[in-house]
């Protein structure tokens, strides 16, 4: 009974969806207050079903409800708690219906705290988010439904992937599928602005915390998901290249270069097509991510087993969301203002540049990524881009784009005196040459990449220190930072600066994980100890264990430095009860400098282990920079100045617009 | 004006050539960079490349899989169920490997015609089959059909 109440209100979700999308948009053409007034409730409305859906959900997989097929597929009465609710996002249909829930959160939450727009732009922006619902609800509803029965009913589940049974995994598709539905928000601002003929300053101004949270999203679910391939996966690494991570690094490219763009429509009034065009980018791309994991067409370690049918529902829907909003914005395009010209030694010049650079990677990334199916559809053979490529690329273009990203912070909006600024970057531009020189010297040869490194981030930071320096002089010095962190305009400031010294521990993490990391494949007794950079790693053989529901083979790793015991790692191999996969879980000793991580092989005869022993230098500062990053995007959501009452807001912005006009 | 024309146009002439630039820089090292995949039937029947490395894909034999003395190389065969081709990878297998498993491998043919693996995969669905592996043995499979029919017609 309460799976059918359950899907009862999915319908219901999308009845009031299908009302949302159509009802308050007519009302803002034929000026029908009331019906514009209907949209703040439905979406409201919408949302309470949706939750009472996935609470149904939750609750037949908490009473292990078997009679559902999905969670007699995923579900199990011996999984923990806390495994029997993230089981409810751990497959396709309980996943969609996640996903269908945060689009709902994200519609409410506009109608809630976007008390400074009109209510004409409020009822567009949430009916275009209605449009988006109904096509993940009916994708839900006719080809996935969460909510089928089977019968007979089987006494026992099928059990949760034991990969998926790992805290990491447990909160990381949530905080990504924050970051991918988000991304509707900007493109719901956009083809709203693109339907009322309003592309302007206020339009930027609005959209642009949303878009910055839901990018901040984005980033950490990214993170979070690295994070957990290093810790689950038991090879160490911490990015694959893989089609589904590639996936979600196109929208956070594209997400990155939308963040740029709005700071300058908002600013400056200037890029206003530019900006329309990459949000409306960034939530293709999210789409097409979704395309891709769903419709299995891709090798990935994500894939779900695969259906033709769901794919192409997909692909029509995004060939009906891409093509729709081409044809909308190739009909509003010529009536959108030029914005505020510029210089060519401008802050908007670097942005451009910037934003061409993104626009560029995510490009490259997307080859990378679709190239396999291309060559397959042809004919030509069927292939696999690799780490080499990808690296390759990044190697040719970060540079360049950490180079901008030094300078534009301390260039003038609209045009800036070259002098000026080579006087103010002397200074960081001496310090990272030398740092640079002093870590490739020593290492001279084939390591010159850790002088790139070395040299970008000191640019960085040297830069990102003297913009703070020449912000504060006249302010009164380090101690005016709190009443500037207050006021209007402070936080964004703040903001960039905290995530673009993300950027900077990001890049020496990554070189430093990447070059001096030490892998071996050892063959051990107990007993027996091994060297791995200065540590020694005694290992003392493997016993049995039982856990709640698998059995594990548990290694013991004694971590010594100087002959003092630093850690004692247990690596294991487990053994999961319905699904009788075996899963290695990695012994780390994490550490701001390094990781020694270590994961079990095979069993060799006399007790002997193969294993796995790395030592990791710097690799948590790639998850640190993530987080930095994320949260200079939170800062800069927090402005005061997004929180303005609309009049004063609309009118200053349609004033900035008429004189970038001008 | 004319002056602010002639700067844009510049500007833009800049990113043209760069992006032109950026993007014949990366097809070429995507040329060079391409994995492609072949069944153990083409290479037996000498179609795979021996100078630089490919991916080769299969079902892993039955009772062929044999640790050599050094203890850590392991040493088995793969199938489409039409031929087979020996493989030697040194390190610690995925989880997931085990006879009868699909699984690619990357890495170079030796001149004794022994696939050397660099990286063994093997996915984290045992339901699930890399497409390309499942598509080799239905090419065997079907050729094997094809070879049946002619001899029953003949």
């Amino acid at each position: 009974m309460i799976p059918e109440l359950g899907h009862f209100a999915l319908i219901l979700a999308l009845c009031m969806a299908l009302v949302l999308a159509t009802v308050p948009l007519l009302g803002t053409y034929t000026r029908t207050q009331s019906w514009v007034a209907l949209a703040r409730p439905l979406a409201w409305a919408q949302f309470l079903f949706l939750a009472l859906a996935f609470a149904t959900l939750m609750h037949a997989f908490l009473v292990d409800d078997f009679s559902v097929l999905y969670v007699a597929n995923h579900g199990n009465t011996q999984l923990p708690e806390i495994y029997k609710i993230s089981a409810v996002w751990g497959a396709h249909e309980g996943s969609l219906l996640l996903w269908a829930l945060i689009l709902g959160g994200w519609t409410m939450a506009v109608s809630l705290f976007a008390r400074n727009l009109p209510d004409e732009v409020l009822a567009r922006v949430l009916a275009v988010m209605g449009m988006v619902s109904i096509g993940f609800l009916s994708f839900l509803l006719f080809t996935s439904n969460p909510f089928e029965r089977v019968f007979p009913v089987p006494v026992e589940g099928g059990e949760l992937n034991p990969l998926l049974q790992d805290p990491g995994l447990a909160i990381h598709p949530p905080m990504l599928y924050m970051g991918y539905v988000g991304m509707s928000v900007a493109f719901a601002f956009a083809i709203a602005a693109l339907l009322g003929g309003r592309l302007d300053a206020a339009w930027a101004r609005w959209s642009r915390p949303w878009t910055l949270v839901a990018w901040v999203f984005l980033t950490i679910g990214i993170v979070l998901g690295s994070w957990w391939a290093y810790a689950e996966l038991g090879w160490g690494g911490w990015w694959f290249w893989d089609p589904v991570e590639n996936a979600s690094l196109m929208p956070w490219l594209a997400g990155t270069a939308l963040v740029h763009s709005l700071a300058v429509t908002e600013k400056r009034g200037a890029f206003k097509r530019w900006t329309v065009l990459l949000a409306l980018l960034g939530f293709s791309l999210s789409l097409l991510g979704t395309f891709l994991v769903r419709s299995g067409v891709l090798t990935s370690v994500h894939a779900f087993a695969s259906d033709p049918e769901r794919g192409l529902f997909i692909l029509l829907f995004l060939l009906l969301v891409i093509g729709g909003s081409l044809l909308l914005y190739a009909v509003r395009a010529p009536g959108i203002s030029r914005g505020g010209g510029f210089a060519t030694v401008s802050r908007e010049s670097l942005l451009l540049g910037n934003n061409v650079l993104l626009v560029l990677m995510t490009a490259l990334v997307l080859i990378g990524t679709l190239a396999p199916l291309l060559y397959d559809a042809m004919g030509w053979g069927k292939i696999s881009v690799g780490f080499p490529w990808f690296n390759s690329m990044l190697v040719t273009f970060m540079p360049l784009m950490v180079v901008l990203m030094g300078i534009g912070p301390l260039t003038r909006w609209k045009q800036q005196d070259p002098n000026e600024l080579l006087r103010r970057l002397r200074l960081a531009l001496a310090l990272s040459v030398a740092a640079g020189i002093a870590a490739a010297v020593p290492l001279l040869g084939d390591n010159w990449s850790l002088g790139l490194a070395l040299g970008l981030s000191v640019w960085l930071v040297s830069t990102l220190l003297t913009g703070l320096f020449l912000r504060l002089r006249g302010k009164g010095g380090l101690r005016a930072l709190a009443a500037d962190l207050s006021a209007r305009g402070g936080r964004s400031y703040y903001g960039m600066w905290v995530a673009h010294l993300g950027v900077a521990f990001f890049i020496l993490g990554i070189t430093v994980a990447t070059q001096f990391d030490i892998e071996k494949d050892q063959r051990m007794s107990p007993g027996q100890s091994f060297e791995l950079a200065g540590y020694r790693l005694q290992f003392d053989g493997v016993v049995e264990a039982q856990g709640p529901n698998y059995a594990a083979q548990r290694g013991t790793i004694r971590v010594f430095r100087d002959s003092k015991q630093i850690a004692v790692l247990h690596p294991e191999k487990r053994v999961y009860q319905v699904q009788r996969k075996p899963m290695t879980e990695a012994g780390v000793d994490p550490g701001f400098m390094r990781d020694i991580y270590v994961s079990l092989g095979e069993p060799l005869p006399n007790g002997d282990w193969s294993l796995r022993l790395y030592y990791k230098p710097l690799v948590r500062w790639i998850w640190f920079g993530g987080l930095l990053i994320g949260a200079g995007g939170l800062l800069a959501a927090s402005d005061p100045r997004y929180r303005l009452r609309h009049r004063r807001t609309a009118s200053e912005g349609d004033a900035l617009a008429a004189g970038g006009r001008a | 004006m004319k002056a602010a024309r002639k700067k844009r146009l510049y500007l833009i002439l800049l990113i043209v050539t760069g992006v032109g630039v950026a993007a014949a820089l990366a097809l070429n090292a995507f040329n060079q960079n391409l994995m492609f995949f072949y069944s153990p039937s083409e290479v037996s029947a000498g179609k795979a490349p021996s100078a630089y490395p490919f991916r080769l894909g299969g079902l892993v034999t039955d009772g062929s899989v044999k640790r050599l003395a050094n203890g850590l190389t392991t040493r088995f065969d793969v199938t489409d169920m039409d031929k087979t081709v020996s493989i030697e990878y040194t390190g610690i297998l995925p989880d997931l490997f085990r006879e009868g498993q699909g699984i690619v491998a990357h890495g170079k043919l030796r001149a004794d015609g022994v696939f050397v693996a660099d990286e063994v995969l093997a996915k984290h669905d045992e339901k699930y089959m890399p497409p390309e592996v499942a598509a080799a043995l239905k090419a065997s499979h079907d050729k094997g059909v094809a070879e049946a029919a002619r001899e029953s017609g003949s």
